[in-house]
């Protein structure tokens, strides 16, 4: 865990392009992965499988089993789980309603537009301690 | 007596960055009050508004999620670890915003007051009966009830998929239908009597026999489809069809003292073959035609069926999802079963293999196709007809006719000569029958004895025939003097 609530995350180049990427190729759906790390700097994403039953192309889910995987990835790779990312295909870059009812506090939310199966905008979004909304970070690419 | 419990990254914050804390508590439910007061943060994070975990939260008790044990009530011993795992999810904004709910007419307030006072129903949980559509398959004996609450309940459009028409034996339990309608559609019959109940609702008759064909263009219209069927390819057709499209099926099904009741095919439910992956033998279980129904019993089924449609529309209460109710109307006990969405189910597992709708008459071995499943006569020939029955019969060919219903059916009617062996007893008694003779077997309407048959085959019996239709159609064809149940 961050010792302070970093409200910039790093996200280097390379990772920059393994979520972009990820959206790409699930599009027309969501596509969602686990931010692993240390402090604000994230060191690895791990890609998930799109579990929702409600329908990939607007909602995504990561089940509890995977996110156990996502948990035992970040501490073998020494981090620790700082969030989670997913895609907005053909919708901007934005939490929904929905992402903020269903948002955990502490971690960081990326989301990724895909426009016509091209990644455009990407944010990032930390949930308020009083769940009344999400706060937007900073993404910082160093 | 302290448990561990163990805490996900995002909720270390509330407990002073620490992954395990300690809790007491006998239930996951004292255990979680016990956190919650001792770390207070964490509690919005936990429960909604209403006080209830909110859906993304999900608590393991030794890896077993409580959901599929006693939820919060899930007893808690020495050595217990307790496990709070988070789902995440999420998603983009929906294209389509709620519709606006129909508005209530004066008349409506009026007929409705007994809801509107309800806090769980109230003015809003109206608007969503009076927005609901729901498809009923059958107006039998189940769909007699269901469609006159939930039309009385004020479900503004209620869909009826029927092709029958009414008959005298349907009097004892189909109360949709009186004896003046003998005779008459059954659909007709139907929208007669829930129009004189709710002339403020829509009904929609479907005069067709569901198929694998109709059945999707048939449901996509309604949000909730009502099981009412009494046989197995139906029962198999409605669940897939409802997995496939993702409408909850409200299902009962009835026979002689005992009727059955869930909720199946929700998103986060088990669907009907998850409790049942494979039908019964072809003829094991017999039909409420072939064994028997209470009258009544179709009305508690019926009425347990459309109140979990209306929890299902007003989003009130707990609904009968994973969760198999059985009733018993001799011992007048109900008893729970859970259910748990299985994995690998054809269906609705995480990979499907079943993703159409199929030949389901093939699939419950009522026309089995694969050669060698009946090991047929020298002659290849396993059945016999009425007629051709009758005519060896009066040219005096010497034949061994095997009834092999109940005694009380056999008191109603039978074939003159025949030997009672119920089938339950067959196993025992078809010592009895010569291999040499010529057999015939008999039930009520030929699935019974068609089971029968294969039985006697399997014991090495060569001459063995099936009556097709039964006694039935020998009655129709042969023997019309005799009564008929």
């Amino acid at each position: 865990m961050p010792e302070v609530k970093a409200q910039t995350l790093v996200v280097n180049a390379a990772l920059d392009g393994e979520i972009r990427r990820h959206g790409e190729e699930t599009y027309p759906h969501e596509c969602c992965g686990a931010l692993v790390g240390t402090g604000n700097h994230v060191t690895a994403t791990v890609a998930l499988p799109n579990t929702t039953e409600e329908g990939p192309r607007r909602r995504f889910m990561v089940r509890p089993s995977d996110y156990r995987v996502a948990e035992q990835k970040a501490a073998e790779l020494g981090g620790d789980l700082l969030g989670f990312y997913h895609s907005h295909p053909d919708h901007p870059a934005r939490p929904s309603q929905y992402d903020l009812d269903h948002a955990w506090p502490t971690f960081a939310y990326i989301i990724v537009a895909v426009a016509q199966g091209k990644s455009e905008a990407m944010t990032v979004w930390y949930l308020k301690e009083d769940r009344s909304a999400f706060d937007e970070g900073e993404l910082n690419g160093n | 007596m302290a448990t561990k419990i163990l805490i996900p990254t995002p909720l270390r914050p509330f407990t002073d960055k620490k992954d395990a804390v300690d809790a007491e508590g006998k239930t996951i439910g004292e255990l979680l009050t016990d956190l919650t007061t001792k770390h207070s943060g964490l509690k919005a994070h936990l429960y909604n508004d209403q006080g209830k975990l909110r859906s993304f939260v999900n608590i393991y008790i030794n890896d077993e999620d409580i959901r599929y044990l006693q939820k919060e009530q899930t007893p808690v011993k020495a050595g217990d670890t307790v496990s709070i795992i988070p789902s995440v999810a999420g998603g983009a904004p929906t294209a389509e915003a709620a519709t606006a709910l129909p508005e209530l007419t004066k008349d409506d307030y009026k007929r409705y007051s007994r809801h509107l006072i309800l806090p769980e129903v109230g003015v809003a949980g109206q608007q969503k009966l009076k927005a609901a559509k729901v498809l009923c398959i059958g107006a039998g004996g189940l769909g007699s009830p269901v469609a006159l609450y939930l039309a009385a309940a004020g479900v503004g459009t209620i869909g009826i998929v029927d092709f029958d028409v009414v008959d005298f034996s349907n009097l004892q339990r189909q109360i949709l239908h009186a004896t003046p309608d003998v005779g008459r559609s059954k659909l007709e019959s139907a929208k007669t009597k829930l129009l004189a109940m709710n002339p403020h609702m829509n009904v929609v008759t479907h005069d067709t026999a569901l198929s694998s064909e109709n059945a999707l263009e048939l449901f996509a219209p309604y949000d909730i489809i009502v099981d009412g069927t009494d046989n197995f390819p139906t029962r198999y057709l409605v669940n897939d069809a409802c997995v496939l499209l993702g409408k909850p099926n409200a299902y009962g099904s009835i026979f002689r003292f005992e009727g059955q009741a869930s909720v199946f095919a929700t998103k986060e439910g088990p669907c009907y073959r998850c409790l049942y992956p494979e039908p019964p033998p072809p003829g094991l279980v017999p039909s409420c035609a072939e064994g028997g129904v209470l009258g009544v019993l179709p009305g508690v089924i019926g009425c347990i069926q459309a109140t979990e449609t209306i929890k299902l529309i007003i989003g009130a209460g707990e609904p009968l999802i994973g969760r198999f109710l059985i009733f018993d109307a001799l011992r007048m006990k109900f008893r729970e079963l859970k259910l748990r969405k299985d994995p690998d189910c054809p269906v609705c597992g995480t990979h499907p293999t079943v993703t159409k709708l199929i030949d389901y008459e093939q699939f419950c071995g009522i026309h089995p196709t694969a050669p060698g499943s009946i090991d047929p006569t020298p002659s290849g020939v396993t059945e016999i007809t009425s007629v051709e029955l009758k005519k060896r019969l009066d040219r005096g060919d010497v034949l061994t006719i095997v009834d092999v219903r109940e005694p009380h059916e056999y008191q109603i009617n039978r074939i003159h000569g025949s030997l009672l062996i119920p089938l339950g007893d067959l196993n025992k008694r078809y010592v009895e029958l010569d291999p040499s003779d010529e057999i015939i077997m008999q039930c009520k309407v030929g699935g019974r004895s068609a089971k029968a048959a294969d039985f006697l085959r399997s014991k090495g019996y060569k001459k063995v025939l099936n009556l097709t239709g039964g006694i039935l159609d020998w009655i129709d064809k042969v023997d019309p003097n005799q009564p008929k149940y």
